[in-house]
């Protein structure tokens, strides 16, 4: 099994129009996602390779099952988005879409938890199940995905969505599969990090250990690191911290709307401390990735 | 993006948060002594600067009249702070503190919800406060969909044991602090202190307010009353001209990311991508001992031009030699266009590509084709086989061959 996302889940894309959108449209549809459906306001009616387009994300929920939507419109209209298929009871919404404002972010991340949806994102780009379907952008065409995605057990989760990919294509290289990978998103507020997830893949009998590329900013890999311990986590955790530079350089924003160093918990020093508390090994560099997860494999198996 | 500390309390004054009497800024020291014979009395005297320290750097100083306060504005004005000049000199009234508060609201990543800070034990450090006197910090998250409640304020401030009417007066701060909070997407609204003057009533002695970059345009319409300007990113420093101009390039069309340039002072110009991929590769360089001369970001498939543009930016800086051209593994970047783009930068500024670029590493979507444009340029490259690791230090060596 994967996490989130199989080849049976249906999906809708929002902004489906757009130009990101159509690509987004033509690469899933070659790699297998079942995509059912595409919305944007006032061209319902029309086709995007063979998709129907609607007007309102109710016109396909109210006929079909929609299990998740990737939401690619402009930051303007993201929360409106988010909102009309939260309301319209899609259960997993991808979404793409880069500058919202954090609060609208947390808007979003508030209704979604109160109705039990789950956001992706935002500022990612997307989910990717090898041999199942991928969700957005990651991957990008489908024989390029088929390239650096494989099926196999290590679950992927990062916050940067080229580096999903990069990480991916070092494992399937090394002849180490992969379950899910999951991008995140880059911003300070994101619907679902790395604790979050955990669960999930602690419950995927396919996953076998987890590969998390990580960043200064926030506090997530600490939050990480204490979900591993309290819940005695079956599954060993490699992680990559790139943007070392970064702890030189308080104040200065790099990278993603969410990787800035504010305070000591921000920098890379004090995150790879705290995830090597929790028995998480920390890569210096991504090449070294597979190995680290196979002697974690050994150790434990 | 910060807020001088006149800029906050303009902003907390449109929701009528107490301030201290007079509370104006000046630019001149003559100014200054009109503001402070205006409020009459001792006042005080802040240089305005976005760097903590102030007072321990000499920016802070007390007047007893308006003579003394001329020439206090006068030594303010000509102190630099942490490299920067003050933007002016905050005037106010100076009047006897009975007790100290802190009160702050700021973004919890972890819970997604906006959490409200207090305590009794204000002036100084918070973070501090919680690690040694836990008992004196109180927090509180609140809800981002619903409007701010008064009853949130009131739990959080009595949950440090403060009672009666003080209770009273301090909600009527941290609400309408939250109102703002949520009105102007702030990241950060901090009053430290709060101060209980001697006649019990409060006001706001400090305050720090930070607002993200994605809402600027949503309150242009109050940046402009404050008089900040679109240029000013007010980041941890000002930014330079080579940013300055990185930034032109990069808004001159949509299509995709050419830009965010950060100057360093080395020799090996980069040209890296895309947001986790140049904090990687930027790192990488480091490792091998190599002196970047700028940070950047590619991605998004941005047009040739805008990549070329920026490839001439970067080879014009004084210092720089040669030139990296690396990504991670690209899904929608196109790698010929990239191609295409630093091989045209390079011809353009008179240069020979084979020569200026030091490596080029961009596996990915259309690689076939820019491998053949840089197979024609006799530039370096190279595909999945090697890592952003090992092309960082082949750039490094080239340097240092050099």
């Amino acid at each position: 099994m994967s996490i989130l996302i199989t080849r049976n889940t249906t999906v809708i894309i929002q902004g489906i129009t757009g130009r990101e959108a159509v690509t987004m449209t033509r690469e899933g549809l070659d790699y297998g996602t079942r995509i059912i459906g595409g919305v944007t306001p006032g061209r319902g009616g029309r086709e995007v390779h063979g998709v129907p387009v609607y007007d309102t994300v109710e016109a396909i929920s109210s006929k079909s099952r929609v299990d998740a939507s990737v939401v690619s419109v402009p930051p303007a209209f993201t929360r409106d988005a988010v909102f009309e298929a939260i309301e319209a009871g899609v259960k997993l919404i991808v979404v793409v879409t880069e500058n919202i404002p954090r609060g609208q972010v947390a808007q979003m991340v508030e209704l979604a938890d109160q109705r039990g949806a789950r956001i992706i994102g935002p500022n990612c780009l997307g989910v990717l199940s090898p041999g199942e379907a991928k969700v957005g952008g990651l991957g990008g065409r489908a024989e390029d995905a088929r390239k650096a995605f494989t099926k196999g057990v290590v679950g992927v989760m990062s916050r940067s969505g080229g580096m999903t990919t990069e990480i991916c294509n070092t494992l399937t290289a090394a002849g180490l599969g992969q379950s899910t990978a999951v991008s995140i998103g880059g911003d300070a507020i994101i619907g679902q990090a790395y604790a979050e997830l955990m669960p999930l893949f602690e419950a995927d009998p396919q996953t076998q250990a987890i590969a998390i590329y990580s960043e200064p900013g926030g506090r997530m890999e600490a939050d990480l690191a204490r979900w591993k311990v309290e819940n005695d986590s079956r599954l060993p955790v490699v992680a990559f911290m790139a943007g070392r530079f970064m702890d030189e350089m308080p104040g200065m924003r790099f990278g993603h709307a969410g990787t800035i160093v504010e305070g000591k918990a921000d920098t890379t020093v004090e995150k790879i401390e705290r995830l090597n508390e929790a028995g998480i090994a920390v890569a210096e560099r991504i090449e070294d990735i597979p190995a680290l997860i196979e002697q974690q494999l050994a150790t434990a198996g | 993006m910060r807020f001088y500390e006149y800029e906050s309390k303009q902003l907390f004054a449109k929701r009528g948060i107490p301030l201290p009497k007079g509370s104006q800024v000046a630019r001149t020291a003559h100014e200054a002594q009109r503001i402070a014979s205006d409020i009459g009395g001792a006042v005080v005297l802040k240089s305005q600067v976005l760097s903590g320290g102030r007072m321990k750097a000499g920016g802070v100083l007390f007047a007893d009249d308006e003579e003394e306060a001329e020439s206090a504005a006068r030594l303010i004005l000509d102190l630099e702070i942490n490299g920067q000049r003050p933007r002016g000199v905050l005037v106010e009234s100076r009047q006897p503190v009975a007790q100290e508060y802190y009160l702050g609201i700021t973004w919890d990543g972890i819970a997604k919800r906006p959490v409200m800070i207090f305590s009794d034990m204000g002036g100084i450090d918070i973070e501090e406060v919680a690690e040694k006197y836990p008992e004196h910090v109180a927090k509180r998250h609140f809800s981002n969909l619903l409007p701010f409640s008064d009853h949130k304020a009131k739990e959080l401030i009595a949950a440090v044991g403060v009672q009666g009417s003080d209770l009273n007066r301090l909600t009527r701060i941290a609400a309408p602090l939250a109102h703002l909070f949520q009105e102007y997407g702030l990241t950060l609204a901090e009053i430290n202190p709060i101060a209980r003057l001697e006649d019990g009533s409060f006001v706001a002695l400090d305050g720090h307010v930070d607002m993200e970059a994605e809402v600027r345009g949503e309150h242009r319409a109050l940046l402009e009353e404050l008089g900040i300007g679109e240029d000013e990113t007010r980041q941890a420093r000002p930014p330079t001209s080579f940013e300055l101009a990185g930034k032109r390039i990069n808004d001159v069309d949509h299509r995709g990311v050419a830009g965010n340039v950060t100057e360093f002072d080395g020799t090996l110009g980069l040209i890296i991508g895309a947001g986790g991929g140049s904090l990687t590769l930027f790192d990488a360089v480091r490792n091998h001992g190599g002196h970047p001369a700028n940070y950047c970001e590619i991605g998004g498939n941005p047009s040739v031009s805008k990549v070329c543009e920026l490839t001439k930016l970067i080879l014009a800086k004084p210092g720089v030699e040669k030139i990296a051209v690396m990504m991670n593994v690209v899904s929608n970047t196109r790698v010929d266009l990239v191609a295409r783009g630093v091989i045209k930068g390079v011809l353009e500024s008179g240069e020979d590509p084979g020569e200026r670029i030091a490596i080029f590493r961009i596996p990915g979507s259309w690689e076939t084709d820019g491998f053949k444009i840089l197979d024609k340029y006799g530039v370096e490259y190279c595909d999945r086989a090697v890592s952003m690791y090992e092309a960082a230090g082949r750039a490094v060596a080239k340097m240092q061959s050099a």
